[in-house]
């Protein structure tokens, strides 16, 4: 009954084997490198994102068609974003933002389709994607204020006596972010792809159980049809708390002291 | 999270045979239970390890991850952002010369109604000053006419008096001679001759 083993959807599966670094030549040992279902998962995403975006707008009309209204909303509703989350000081970044926003949502967008793997429901691609905007965020904020970043964790207008108790608390919450950035959207993702599946599950489970058990299983049903439109907003409300997260930590690079 | 999928596992049936030395495995050693991850790929079964912190899949994401996203940001960064900001540049580049195209119409035209206004006022006082003028010199030779005939007709009488009045004088002058002649005739023929200077002294004497 792999098919209903809500954990297996999370399988990672060799496509093909690439290389392994390290080892010493054995099953198991040094840094195995291949083409995994994940890996195929993230080509496909790039590709849906990168060839609707060139292709929507090739024709760069004056006049939008459907395609390109669409590039231009998504450019637009990226661009706001960062433009009233880090100022105008932030549209440098305005590149990484839009490919973190649209590559979480296409992923997670992707990951609703029957069978097909979710490549944000793994705690090491959350959590590569927030220590990228984590150490964007600290080497850009160094390069530009230099020792004068640090005042992001003396907040201004605190007195004298109560900052070593703040700075630490600021350093702390500091510190954590790429932690809680990278957790709240995979525990999203995996959570509720989990309790999908569940219930999904009990359908086919009840429906086993005869006549009573298929007039049971519509309960689960209901389940299951309330939760994939809830997974769907949560997708969504996650690549866009992902992206809004980003720009308010770029903001502090840009501006530390607050 | 380890020991419930093992659980589960369990539960199936299908899987008891390859679950259960992965099972030991994880308890007794955590790299050989990789190994037996790895083994897993092979088959349709779920590895004993949770599969988001199975640690040897890790490289295989991260490389991906890297290559996929370092590909999407190139992609974003140089072809499909600039291209879509241009797109939203150039149309408000349009529209904003389009407006300022509209303006600059309207501008001219509140010009143009503003100069016709003008000619159409400065038309209206030149005729009524060409009007004002004419009826003025119209006026003023009426009067000269009218002064030139009075004085003619003012001459005329003068004139006319004078010749009656000279006309009357030169009547009264005859008047004695008239008298004079009837005097000597009507004595002539009642008494005969009479001298004329005596006639004519006694006509005088008479008048007196």
């Amino acid at each position: 009954m792999a098919g209903t083993d809500p954990i297996h959807q999370f399988v990672i599966q060799d496509i093909f084997s690439l290389f392994t670094v390290g080892g010493d030549g054995t099953e198991g040992s040094g840094l195995h490198f291949a083409f995994t279902n994940s890996a195929l998962f993230m080509v496909a995403t790039v590709a849906i994102i990168s060839l609707y975006l060139v292709l929507s707008t090739g024709s760069k009309s004056v006049v939008p068609g459907r395609a390109q209204l669409l590039s231009e909303l998504v450019y637009e509703f990226v661009a706001n974003m960062v433009r009233s989350a880090a100022g105008t000081a932030g549209m440098k970044f305005f590149p990484l933002v839009f490919s973190l926003f649209t590559f979480i949502f296409v992923a997670n967008m992707l990951g609703m389709v029957p069978y097909f793997f979710t490549v944000t429901s793994h705690i090491i691609v959350t959590f590569a994607l927030s220590m990228l905007v984590f150490l964007t965020v600290v080497i850009y904020g160094f390069a530009k204020n230099g020792p004068k970043f640090l005042k992001l964790f003396v907040p201004s207008g605190v007195p004298g006596y109560i900052l070593p108790i703040v700075a630490p608390i600021e350093f702390i919450s500091f510190m954590s972010r790429p932690i809680s950035l990278s957790v709240r959207l995979f525990g999203n993702i995996l959570a509720g792809h989990i309790t999908l599946k569940v219930f999904t599950g009990f359908i086919v489970t009840m429906s086993s159980l005869g006549f009573l058990g298929i007039l049971g299983s519509a309960l689960p049903l209901i389940m299951a049809i309330a939760l994939t439109g809830l997974e769907f907003l949560v997708g969504a409300v996650q690549a866009y708390v992902f992206a809004v997260l980003t720009c308010m930590y770029l903001n502090d690079a840009i501006h530390p002291s607050h | 999270m380890v020991t419930q999928a093992n659980a589960q596992e369990a539960a199936a049936p299908a899987d008891t045979t390859h679950a259960a030395p992965a099972a030991d495995a994880t308890h007794a050693d955590p790299t050989a239970d990789t190994h037996a991850t790895t083994e897993a790929h092979g088959g349709d079964h779920a590895s004993g390890v949770f599969p988001p912190f199975d640690p040897s899949t890790f490289p295989s994401q991260l490389l991906w991850l890297a290559i996929t996203f370092g590909a999407l940001y190139l992609v974003m960064s140089k072809i499909a952002l600039p291209r879509i900001g241009g797109i939203l540049e150039n149309r408000k580049a349009i529209i904003d010369t389009d407006l300022a195209a509209a303006d600059a119409s309207r501008q001219k035209t509140d010009a143009a109604i503003a100069a016709y206004e003008a000619a159409l006022a400065a038309a209206k006082a030149k005729a009524q000053g060409i009007a004002n003028e004419t009826r003025e010199s119209i006026q003023a030779d009426l009067a000269a006419k009218r002064s030139a005939v009075e004085a003619d007709l003012t001459a005329k009488v003068t004139a006319a008096e004078a010749r009656i009045l000279a006309t009357k004088t030169e009547a009264l002058t005859h008047v004695d001679e008239i008298a004079t002649e009837t005097a000597q005739t009507v004595v002539s023929q009642l008494v005969g001759d009479v001298s004329a200077d005596s006639v004519r002294a006694a006509v005088a004497k008479a008048k007196e």
